[in-house]
């Protein structure tokens, strides 16, 4: 038998039809749901008269458009308000679970998916929403789709697809202290840029990956789409299957002993070949800041912005210096002297304990700058924010001077109340820092929740290896 | 979906890599339920100078006149042309959608992100991936053709913009100077392009080999059920 790389694997095992030119039907064991490109889906099932083929095979949640603060008055924007309630309509009609707005449960799909064990080893699960790629930390092949693939799952529980070619990332070695999956996963962007895994399932591996915890893995995978691979995964081991163990929706008794023995083979054989293999080495990783308008425009906290005169490419040039306007910062200029309005500590990439944990951390005995008008913590799920307050995480950043907020999608990309005005500059734990994504005219540097909860109390960046 | 058929189109020139979905069409414009009427928001952090938001009357706003959609020799445009990585960020198919309500039918770049590239086909739109050279190449030919058709820093505007043909059958595109570029494409999502083919309709053909999968896996990993 040839050996077969993990992607290769997850696809082989989800093949319903396969034609000669490689279109493929592939089987969809999960599919999550989210009130923002779902509408138009439902809506062409029934124009279309068609019966979802597998109801227990979805999961729904509102996110994007939830407000953060008190909800008790619902949500004040209409627009956002039709949003959220037609996804709970939709979810009635058609007999979906749902954790609507006020369940204890709610929270970022992507969050919520693994964390109640919807999301598990072996599977495929789709979800119309790019950062899909996150669930691939537990072994599954997830990835993101559009709302006519939405609509196609709900409708046949399969898509048609070709496969991807397999890059494997491997990061060797161990990280310093302070070094996080985040920056990891920026100094992975930095090397191999926003295309760089175009067209590829992305596997990531070697000893850092190893070392990170699945909270870890999972802000590795959920950026495998900022790299322009539509899916990240990692392959399961003791890890995947403590995490999974005891979850609400995972497996029970015989059924869990005869899942954790098919997980065992969820990794890529020893032989198995790549299209593409980029290595790191971990001892070099730094915290990293983001200085552009795209994920790649990454440097190390003790470096300067660069300086698009050295950028020899004329079109890279020109994308640098319309990034520095539009972020209105000089050349040269070191990152450790960028101050910042705006602190945001959340989103599907850094909203999960270990994230809050770590921001916690950095906050305890010290307080938001006075140039900081606003430092919010948002957790990724009600149930993480329980989990939070139980260790008195909440205190302690209220004590700091943090906003301590309720779940949801919020300022990674302000589609409710939360935003940046424009002009203002935030360090946020988020994923993307496209021009407007936090607020029009914002300005939005990447950063891990420990140098985001630094840079909180400095009032600009700083490396949270040398706060004292 | 609507079939995809030959057609001339004037190109508008969009200069830019990494143009992300958030900058296509901006999150406030999400929270629509509809499929439709996104075009007079498409780029609107681009194309307007104040802050759009849904429900507002977008004839009344302020345009950038500095952007590329707002010169009046592409206000009908239908072929985008841009740089690397068109499309990267989000899943939205709102970025389509608004795309092909403005009147676009076919983007030229030299790579497309994966989600957008896919969501394109579904909306009978077509995205072509051309050799970087090829795309100088044209660029320049669009910034050429636009000296030649402007007098005393003014518009002639009898004259047409620059136009491409193209052609989905033979997979070509014909240049105003009679050039012929010749294009990749999947041929499973070219059929359906050609004949409007609605992807559901095409896999509901296989309702029986589904429910064989399904009946297989059961025996196998019944925990996914
Ligand atoms: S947190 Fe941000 S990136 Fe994640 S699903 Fe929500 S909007 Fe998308």
């Amino acid at each position: 038998m040839t050996a077969k790389t993990l992607y290769d694997k997850l696809w082989d095992a989800h093949v319903v039809r396969a034609d000669e030119d490689g279109t493929t039907l592939l089987y969809i064991d999960r599919h999550l749901v989210h009130e923002v490109t779902s509408p138009q889906a439902f809506e062409g099932i029934r124009m279309a008269d068609r019966k979802l083929w597998r109801t227990n095979a979805n999961l729904a949640t509102v996110d994007h458009n939830v407000p953060t603060t008190d909800r008790s008055k619902g949500i004040t924007d209409p627009f956002s308000r039709l949003q959220v309630e037609t996804l709970d309509q939709n979810c009635k009609d058609f007999g979906i679970t749902e954790f609507a707005m006020n369940d204890p449960r709610q929270g970022i799909v992507h969050v919520i998916g693994p964390e109640q064990g919807a999301t598990l080893p072996g599977m495929t699960l789709v979800c119309g929403d790019s950062h899909t790629s996150t669930h691939g930390a537990l072994g599954a092949l997830a990835f993101g789709i559009g709302t006519s693939e939405v609509e196609h799952v709900l409708s046949t529980q399969c898509l048609i697809q070709k496969k991807s070619k397999n890059m494997l990332v491997r990061v060797d070695g161990q990280v310093g202290n302070g070094v996080t999956a985040k920056d990891i996963v920026l100094a992975i962007i930095a090397e191999i840029g926003t295309a760089g895994g175009t067209g590829c399932a992305i596997e990531f591996a070697g000893d850092a990956i190893r070392d990170l915890s699945v909270e870890g893995r999972m802000t590795v995978c959920n950026m495998a789409i900022e790299a322009g691979a539509r899916a990240g995964i990692i392959a399961v081991d003791d890890k995947t299957i403590d995490y999974v163990k005891g979850r609400p929706f995972a497996p029970t008794s015989e059924l869990w002993n005869k899942a954790v023995s098919a997980w065992a083979d969820l990794h890529s054989d020893k032989n198995a070949s790549f299209d593409h293999v980029v290595q790191l080495n971990a001892k070099e990783i730094k915290p990293q800041v983001t200085w552009g308008t795209s994920p790649e425009m990454v440097v190390s906290i003790d470096a300067n912005v660069p300086d698009p005169a050295n950028e020899s490419d004329p079109v890279k040039s020109e994308g640098m210096q319309a990034a520095l306007r539009y972020m209105d910062l000089q050349a040269n200029k070191p990152i450790n002297e960028i101050y910042i309005d705006k602190v945001f500590i959340g989103s599907c990439t850094n909203s999960r304990i270990e994230d809050i944990r770590a921001a916690a951390q950095v906050a305890k005995g010290r307080k938001v700058a006075s140039n900081v008008k606003l430092a919010m913590v948002v957790p990724g799920s009600g149930l993480i924010k329980k989990q939070a307050e139980d260790e008195g995480l909440d205190k302690i950043l209220i004590k700091a001077g943090f906003e301590w907020r309720e779940p949801g999608c919020s300022m990674c990309l302000a589609m409710n109340a939360d935003r940046l005005e424009s002009g203002e500059r935030c360090a946020s734990t988020s994923n993307r820092n496209f021009e407007g994504r936090q607020g029009q005219g914002g300005r939005t540097h990447l950063v891990s929740p420990a140098m985001a909860a630094a840079a909180a109390v400095a009032g600009h960046f700083v490396d949270v290896r040398e706060l004292d | 979906m609507k079939k995809f058929e030959t057609f001339r189109g004037i190109v508008a020139p969009l200069d830019r890599s990494n143009v992300d979905t958030d900058a296509i069409i901006p999150k406030q414009f999400l929270k629509s339920i509809k499929r439709s009427g996104f075009g007079p928001n498409l780029f609107d952090a681009w194309r307007y100078l104040d802050n759009g938001e849904p429900g507002m009357d977008n004839s009344q706003r302020p345009v950038n006149p500095d952007f590329v959609l707002n010169q009046s020799r592409y206000k009908n445009a239908s072929v985008l042309l841009a740089r690397k990585n068109f499309g990267c960020g989000s899943s939205r198919e709102h970025a389509p959608w608004a795309l092909q309500d403005f009147g676009i039918r076919v983007i030229i770049a030299p790579s497309f992100a994966d989600i957008f590239y896919n969501n394109c086909f579904k909306n009978g739109l077509l995205p072509v991936v051309l050799e970087d050279a090829v795309i100088d190449t044209l660029f320049n030919e669009v910034a050429a053709f636009n000296e030649i058709t402007t007098f005393n820093k003014k518009e002639v505007t009898a004259l047409p913009g620059y136009q491409l043909e193209i052609d989905l059958k033979t997979q070509s595109i014909k240049t105003p100077s009679g050039a012929v570029i010749s294009f990749d494409v999947d041929a499973f999502r070219k059929d359906c392009l050609l004949h409007g083919l609605d992807d559901i309709g095409l896999t509901l053909q296989h309702v029986e080999e589904i429910k064989a999968y399904e009946h297989r896996r059961q025996q196998e990993a019944p925990w996914l059920f």
